[in-house]
């Protein structure tokens, strides 16, 4: 590879970010025959995505766009992609809120039959069949429901392998490629600058994660989205003792939330290496890279509530990742009217493993002028205000 | 240093000289140069960094699992299980 | 949960951390020692307890510094200026920052009872103070090769630390092999301990290398204990096999013979040049030595590579790092040995008091003070030229076979590596870790992480840089209950 890229570097799809989205919309974009380079800062999938647990999870999500996202992303994990399931340890787990106060359950009751009404696959279970489920949950636990569509995939797994595919139908990649800003003809955008040269493309993709406020405001445009940090304890290796992804009841209130101060509820589940992850905190700190041992302390004792046995299991190691947290919960998919010739798929916060597939289909479907499987205006970045002069 | 210990390995009463390590009771008086079994390959692992580094030599002591062997001092009437022989030792 | 404060706080007991500890005391600090072994000494003066071995000082060098730290030290704890926890890790590291500052600490620490010597010890202490001198020590660097996982394999410290406590050698008939002074140190202990050496391997070339060349005038200790090493194995018939290395071990429940290789000069096998030894028990394996930075990466310290490439810690005259508050002595600034890390560690304990705010007069003192810049000087210019004389092999991975297991925890073999570096994008040390899980199990990569950044790195410098902290990043220094974690107050 040459260390930097020629001046006629161009292509049809730049993307910006080589995380899952980044990789899947290289992977979908090179499967329609579109030129794909994709530039990233730091090495491949180096950002969230080595740095989050692999959730493809329906039971957090309320109806709206995101659960349309999550459905449709789910049939592409379970269809078209399924041939792959094993090279990222794709596993239909399913998952379990358990509920440890009648009032939790009060509220996840009311939160089933919403989700029901919109399609999602969720059943009550009782105690009993809550233990058969997890053994050795609490036995505070009240009840539970269960979904049976939550899944799980190994993040670095998935986010190589797609580029790997990509990179084999064509996709040029540049890690350690800092966008230093863009290219513009008037209003549009014909490519980015780099620490190592120019790229001119046809369609610029900012799929920088929790960086993607930064780089839009680089093209002089506000998408709002902003580092959320969350904590994940790792535990010793061991034979299996959680079977599913299993979470509190309070879990579902947490991801809606706009508190920017720490919160934490517990997420367990087992790996197939066996060591077991528990997550997860979150807090709006900015880029902040300190250690926090409040975020660690609160999932410790969150977790050994959950499932009393993780009392005397070793943690190993703890990491933390930004997520991409933007103010009203939805994920920022499409092209910006604000800017031609740049595109948005960024802000998925603590969900974008799971949703990255479908958002990767449905940004190529649209850059290749194809129909796209989802309205590509539920998730527009034209919702959000100008950037103003404080913010720019 | 003429002294003696005596411990229960995998169900078998075992003496040592007095000052050894669980790892050198092991290696020394119950000639077993493994003890751990990998949870992939069913490898066998006995003392490799011997410093309390590399955590291959696990065992379970008094029912506490996955301790370093070759940190423990042996005492007296300790109940030793490895992995080897079925004891958790990941 | 409880609390400790004091002026300085010392870890490790090894040589650095001895005499930091007993120089910061001298000076009027009150001193917290805090160690992970049941007795001082670190890895280089490990022992058995008095009842169990009369005369330790024979499996040593240097001893008789060893005991006059350890008198004075007890002196100290006696005096109630020093008090000394044995049995104890430091999990984490980190500076205070301005708002939770109280008083003059700067650097909190939080520690626990080493598991193995403490059955059923409980929870996490919080030490706070205003400085800390961080003396970690070191262990064997390790390079994989075919059958390296077989038992009867160990680190070639690993053998030296087990006679040294056990006063036997864990195997009968042994093969020593890699690279450094310390391969004849570890041969001249088993043969001590009455075992048998067959062949010790040294991958270098050695040419240019004179033990009582320039830089060895420097350290004239150094000649002559590497004389007197020589002199051993020559008495003993051992053979002292120079661009060699063992490039396969073979046996089927344990080690019983190995393969010799000879050597390029770029250190990769040369084909046709192989000898099988056999009738081996025992295979001591170490290419000098991993500093334990993990602590010094917590507290977000300045870093460097060494020119033996390991991550050490950047630091000045008096052993201050770029943290405030924070000394580093020993191996931790770079691999140089016992002698060094208690020159050092004089120097840092000094420091250290003094930022306490106990100032040593005297002009016994500054004359002691001066001697031990020059002596500091010295020792590294001789570590220098000892790495640059022992580099590691760069053709190592030609002795590799597909299945052999790179990462001894996660059993990952070396091909898996291979194809995540070349086709999965894996380009640094944290790459291969979330592709391969390299690096995630028990030891969190202490055993595999040369290997890993080797097989996956970005060249240059910077590349060397970013893998070998990316290796070192353990927001863990050792592995904590969850109960544990849970109990933390962390307003403590």
């Amino acid at each position: 590879m040459s260390p930097v890229a020629s001046s006629t570097s161009a292509s049809d799809v730049l993307v910006i970010g080589s995380g899952a989205i980044g990789a899947a919309i290289a992977y979908y974009c090179t499967r329609r025959g579109l030129s794909v380079t994709v530039v990233d800062s730091g090495a491949v999938g180096s950002g969230t995505s080595s740095q989050c647990e692999g959730n493809l999870l329906v039971s957090d999500k309320e109806h709206g766009p995101e659960l349309d996202l999550a459905n449709y992303s789910l049939k592409l994990w379970q269809g078209e992609l399924s041939e792959h399931s094993h090279l990222w340890e794709f596993e239909n787990k399913g998952g379990i809120i358990v509920a440890s106060q009648d009032s939790s359950m009060a509220s996840l009751q009311r939160a089933l039959r919403v989700q029901r009404e919109h399609g999602i696959r969720v059943e009550e279970i009782d105690v009993a069949e809550l233990k058969r489920y997890e053994p050795n949950v609490t036995d505070e636990a009240v009840g539970a429901a269960f979904y049976p569509d939550d899944s799980q995939v190994m993040p670095m797994l998935v986010t190589a392998h797609l580029m790997r595919m990509a990179a084999e139908a064509g996709a040029r990649i540049w890690p350690y490629t800092e966008v230093t800003g863009f290219l513009r003809g008037g209003e549009n955008v014909l490519g980015v600058t780099t620490t190592r040269g120019s790229f001119w493309a046809d369609a610029v993709i900012n799929a920088a994660g929790p960086w993607g406020g930064q780089v839009a405001r680089l093209a002089g445009v506000n998408v709002p989205v902003e580092p959320r940090r969350g904590y994940v304890l790792v535990t010793e290796p061991m034979e299996p003792k959680v079977f599913r992804k299993v979470y509190a009841a309070e879990y579902i209130d947490n991801v809606g939330s706009s508190d920017g101060g720490l919160q934490s509820s517990p997420v367990v589940e087992g790996t197939p290496a066996g060591s077991i992850l528990i997550g997860s905190s979150r807090e709006r700190v900015g880029f902040d890279t300190t250690f926090n041992p409040q975020a660690v302390q609160q999932i410790a004792a969150n977790a050994v509530k959950l499932f009393p046995f993780l009392a005397e299991t070793r943690i190993l190691r703890h990491y933390f990742g930004f997520r991409p947290y933007v103010p009203d919960h939805v994920p920022v998919i499409g092209p910006d009217p604000r800017a031609p010739g740049l595109w948005h798929a960024c802000g998925h916060e603590g969900a974008g493993i799971g949703l990255s597939v479908g958002t990767g289909k449905i940004i190529a479907q649209a850059v290749a002028g194809e129909q796209t499987d989802l309205p590509l205006e539920d998730f527009t970045p034209a919702r959000f205000d100008e950037l103003s002069e404080a913010s720019a | 240093m003429s002294q003696t210990v005596t411990v229960t390995v995998d169900g078998e009463e075992i003496t040592t000289e007095a000052g050894r390590t669980v790892a050198a009771a092991l290696m020394l008086a119950a000639q077993r140069p493994a003890w751990r079994r990998t949870r992939f390959d069913h490898d066998r692992r006995g003392l490799f960094c011997g410093i309390g580094v590399c955590f291959d030599c696990l065992v379970t002591v008094n029912g506490e699992p996955a301790l370093r062997a070759c940190l423990i001092p042996a005492e007296e009437g300790m109940v030793i299980e490895t992995s080897e022989r079925g004891a958790r030792g990941e | 949960m409880s609390e400790r404060r004091c002026d300085v706080v010392v870890v490790g007991a090894g040589p650095a951390g001895l005499a930091a500890a007993v120089q910061a005391s001298r000076a009027g600090a009150q001193v917290l020692l805090i160690d992970q072994s049941i007795r001082p000494g670190g890895q280089f003066w490990r022992h058995a307890a008095e009842e169990h071995d009369a005369d330790p000082g024979r499996w040593h060098h240097g001893w008789s510094t060893y005991t006059a730290l350890a008198s004075e030290l007890q002196a100290a704890v006696d005096a109630g200026d020093v008090e000394y926890l044995c049995g104890h890790h430091v999990v984490t590291a980190q500076q205070i920052s301005p708002a939770q500052q109280i008083g003059s600490a700067q650097l909190q620490l939080t520690i626990q009872p080493v598991p193995e010597l403490a059955a059923g010890a409980r929870g996490l202490m919080t030490v706070r103070a205003p400085a800390v001198v961080l003396c970690p020590g070191a262990y064997d660097r390790q390079l994989p090769v075919p059958g390296w996982t077989l038992p009867g394999v160990m680190a070639a410290g690993g053998i030296q630390a087990f006679i040294k406590t056990q006063g036997v050698a864990p195997g009968r008939r042994a093969v020593l092999a890699g690279t450094g002074p310390f391969l004849l140190s570890a041969a001249a202990s088993v043969l001590q301990a009455g075992g048998e050496v067959a062949a010790v391997c040294e991958a270098a070339n050695l040419t240019g290398w004179v033990p009582r060349g320039a830089a060895a005038a420097l350290v004239p200790s150094k000649g002559a204990e590497g004389a007197e090493y020589i002199r051993l194995l020559a008495k003993h018939r051992v053979p002292y096999l120079r661009r060699t290395a063992v490039t396969a071990i073979h046996g089927e429940h344990r080690a019983e013979a190995v393969t010799l290789s000879r050597l390029d000069s770029n250190g990769a096998v040369i084909e046709g040049k192989q000898r099988y030894l056999d009738d081996v028990d025992l295979v001591g394996l170490g290419w000098g030595f991993v500093p334990q930075s993990e602590l010094v990466v917590q507290c977000g310290a300045r870093t460097r590579v060494d020119v033996d490439g390991s991550l050490i810690g950047v630091v000045d005259v008096h052993q201050r790092s770029s943290v405030e508050g924070l000394y580093l002595a020993g191996e931790i600034t770079g691999v140089a040995g016992a002698t060094a890390a208690v020159v050092e560690g004089r120097i840092a304990g000094r420091a250290a008091a003094r930022e306490a705010g106990y100032t040593t007069g005297g002009a016994r003192q500054l004359a002691a003070a001066q001697r031990d810049k020059v002596l500091r000087v010295n020792h590294r210019a001789f570590a220098q030229a000892m790495h640059r004389a022992h580099p590691l092999p760069e053709g190592w991975e030609s002795w590799m076979q597909q299945d052999t297991v790179v990462c001894r925890c996660e059993e990952v073999p070396y091909q898996r590596l291979k194809e995540a570096a070349q086709t999965l994008s894996a380009q640094e040390p944290r790459g291969l870790k979330g592709t391969t899980r390299t690096g995630m199990g028990w030891c969190q990569g202490r055993m595999c992480g040369t290997a890993a950044s080797c097989v996956a790195r970005r060249s240059g410098a910077e590349g060397a840089e970013e893998s070998a902290v990316a290796v070192a990043k353990r927001p863990l220094a050792a592995p904590v209950r969850l109960a544990d974690l849970a109990e933390r107050d962390p307003s403590a």
